[in-house]
């Protein structure tokens, strides 16, 4: 047996990356799909409801509380459609749909306020579909601060400073996960990587099965191992130019907030690439034309999408769904990303989803060389 | 390998056989080819040669049987046989999403080649390619990208060239290049199995190998595989007989009978019974010439076709 040669690997490192370039459609996928993913996710699925219906329970009726409507009319986000009795009629408009937040203002609210004694008003939310109530919840603290700004002024002007003089307390109903686009933007890194990465090694290796060359390629001395590990490369590197262009998008146009290290997350980010080139390298292994490769990877990708908890709670699943969803590794990586991206999570919080990952890795890279046909057999 | 006869030739293989699946493509299939030896390998379309070249160079396992290439074990030393042989693929196996150029340097990469720059402008240059050679390959007419498949195959200075039908859809003065090239590198020491369908090919060949079924069923060198078959040959030339074709196929000692324009060939192996029959034709018409030639490759290779099928039971 010949030993694995740096400048054969090289060879085909090097005209990966010609061809690539040369492949207008798959260099634009690359670049297109994370963005058109995110904008998908973050203007049109995930857009900024306004006008939503509400009701108010006013106990009482003051300048606070006059102000306090308005203004949140004049956000635009809520649109007040009635005014409600009391707290069952306002829990029955929210069941029935009517409307999607109720404000409670309680019946001494406005003596408490000017003695002090930090209120509370409760706004509560009809959260099942949290993209419809999230920007608006968003809204209300900063609109409450401007009503007491235009409005404590003079004789209550020593009321206007820390901590606020009363205080919004937000009741989300129905939806305690509450998944909003903080937790579906960073869950998309891994949902793209998967599909990019799976797909095109299964392809690019496919494709030379399908076109012939790898007749010609298995004629000459470079070694099964330097054209696997070869052909990979450029698409690690693409991996890693997906996942900054999510992270940069997300957190530029999107204000998802970056917690934690990058060098925690790209070294994740690395170790999740690898997985998936090990499943593209797998089913190239067994595809003999490009569209099965490429069927073969939807059939992975289906899974990973459904039971990582990108798409559905991974809470909500049953017990055999979560046990499946604990094999797949764009489970461990979304809660990895979630974690450092939205928590800040260090190094020692991600290992109980670090070596999942790397196990994952290592099994399918076994399969992986034990399919790998050295001959044309 | 201290054996001296494996040293002398370029491949010895015996007793090759290789099944897909039920399908038994290649049968006991023994080859020896002499270092400095053209040799080459015919038969029908689905005969096996692409099957059993493949099994030279390491690319298929054989069911059973064993062989050397260049002294090595293509069992177990496949990768010292790929370092030494050139083996140019039926279809053409070169990246059409790269220049010409850049698939000559890949494949002087991949073979480690010093000085990899001027071996790449040799071959341009040899090829004629060298004002193209920034072109896609894709853009290439099928002839030409033969002629590079050709260079890329012989880049390494390979001590073996496997050619599977190098030739195909090549222009003739191409071909008569190659040829010279063939004879030249032959001259040098280097080994070559070509593939080929055409008969003034095989003819300048030192030595032939017919294969029908996965069968060998000819070996030697051209004239002696030409006469070891024991075949007669007479021409018949005249006005419309290539209507008697099938007349005289129903005659005794006529074997085949095969048209070449207004001429016939009819050959068989009973030369007495051929004879009497063709006097018999020349009596009822006497207005056909009918003479003795010699048997060509080409007669006797569609003699071995139709026996083979026979011999196979009515067809593959
Ligand atoms: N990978 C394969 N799987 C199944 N059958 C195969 C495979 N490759 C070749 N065959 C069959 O083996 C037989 C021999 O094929 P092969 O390609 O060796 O013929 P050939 O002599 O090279 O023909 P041609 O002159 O047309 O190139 C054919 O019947 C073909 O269908
Ligand atoms: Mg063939």
């Amino acid at each position: 047996m010949s030993r694995f040669s740096f400048s054969r690997w090289g060879a085909i490192v090097r005209k990966e990356f010609i061809q690539l370039r040369r492949d207008r459609i798959t260099f634009a996928m690359i670049v297109v799909v994370p963005i058109m993913q995110i904008a998908v996710f973050g203007f049109a699925i995930n857009a900024d409801p306004r006008h939503l219906p509400t009701a108010v329970v006013r106990a009482e009726q003051s300048e606070f509380t006059r102000s306090l409507v308005a203004a949140l009319e004049h956000s635009t986000y809520f649109d007040v459609v009635e005014e409600l009795p009391d707290e069952e009629a306002a829990r029955e408009a929210l069941a029935r749909g009517r409307v999607q937040f109720v404000l409670n203002i309680p019946a001494d609210f406005t003596v408490r306020l000017l003695r002090g004694e930090r209120p509370a008003i409760l706004l509560e939310a009809d959260a099942t579909d949290p993209a419809a109530t999230g920007m608006a919840l968003g809204a209300v603290q900063p609109l409450v601060s401007a009503v007491l700004a235009k409005d404590l002024r003079g004789p209550h002007a020593a009321l206007e400073n820390e901590p606020p003089a009363f205080e919004i307390r937000v009741h989300r109903l129905y939806n305690p996960e509450n998944i909003t686009r903080y937790n579906i933007v960073p869950g998309l890194m891994g949902v793209i990587l998967t599909m990019t990465m799976v797909m095109m090694t299964a392809m690019a290796i496919t494709r030379e099965r399908e076109r012939g060359t790898m007749e010609n390629l298995l004629a000459t001395p470079v070694l099964p191992l330097e054209v696997m590990t070869g052909k990979i490369v450029p698409y690690v590197a693409i991996g890693l130019v997906q996942a900054t262009i999510i992270l940069v998008t997300s957190h530029w146009i999107f204000g998802v907030p970056f917690l934690g290290s990058p060098v925690a997350l790209y070294f994740a980010t690395l170790l999740f690439i690898a997985c998936n080139l090990t499943v593209g390298i797998t089913l190239s292994s067994l595809a003999t034309s490009q569209l099965q490769a490429m069927q073969m990877a939807t059939f992975y990708f289906l899974p990973n999408i459904l039971l990582s908890g990108f798409m559905f709670p991974y809470a909500g699943m049953p017990r055999w769904a979560r046990w499946l969803a604990q094999l797949l590794p764009l489970t461990h990586f979304n809660r990895i990303v979630r974690g450092i991206v939205l928590k800040g999570n260090t190094f020692a919080d991600m290992v109980p989803h670090l070596w999942p990952l790397a196990l994952f890795m290592l099994v399918v890279m076994g399969i992986a060389t034990r399919f790998y046909r050295r001959t044309l057999d | 390998m201290s054996d001296p006869r494996t040293r002398e030739l370029a491949i010895a293989v015996r007793g090759l056989n290789k099944f897909f699946d039920e399908k038994h493509v290649v049968r006991d299939l023994s080859l020896e080819v002499r270092r400095g030896e053209i040799f080459g390998f015919l038969g029908p379309n689905g005969s096996g040669k692409t099957t059993s070249i493949r099994m030279m160079c390491g690319l298929l396992t054989p069911d059973s049987g064993s062989g050397t290439c260049l002294g090595y074990d293509i069992l177990r030393e496949a990768d010292a046989i790929r370092r030494r042989v050139g083996y140019m693929t039926q279809r053409f196996s070169y990246w059409e999403d790269l220049t010409i150029r850049e698939n000559l340097d890949f494949v002087a990469r991949l073979y480690e080649m010093p000085q990899r720059t001027r071996v790449v402008d040799e071959a341009l240059e040899r090829l004629g390619l060298a004002a193209r050679q920034h072109q896609l390959t894709a853009t290439l007419s099928g002839g030409w990208k033969q002629r590079l498949a050709l260079a890329a195959c012989m880049l390494h200075e390979p001590e073996l060239l496997l050619l599977d039908e190098p030739t195909a859809g090549v222009d003739p003065n191409a071909r008569r290049n190659f040829w010279e090239e063939l004879h030249r590198l032959a001259a040098r020491g280097i080994s070559v199995l070509v593939s080929t369908h055409y008969m003034d090919e095989a003819e300048r060949c030192h030595k032939l190998a017919y294969i029908a079924n996965g069968r060998l069923l000819a070996q030697g060198p051209v004239d002696e595989v030409v006469r070891f078959q024991g075949l007669s040959t007479y021409s018949v030339r005249g006005e419309g007989v290539t209507t008697l074709a099938s007349q005289l196929e129903r005659m005794p000692g006529v074997d085949q009978t095969v048209a070449f324009g207004s001429v016939l060939h009819v050959t068989g192996r009973d030369a007495a019974a051929l004879e009497a029959s063709l006097r018999e034709l020349a009596a009822s018409r006497p207005d056909v010439q009918i003479e003795r030639i010699e048997t060509s490759l080409e007669d006797v290779f569609i003699h071995l076709v139709a026996h083979a099928s026979e011999d196979a039971g009515g067809g593959s």
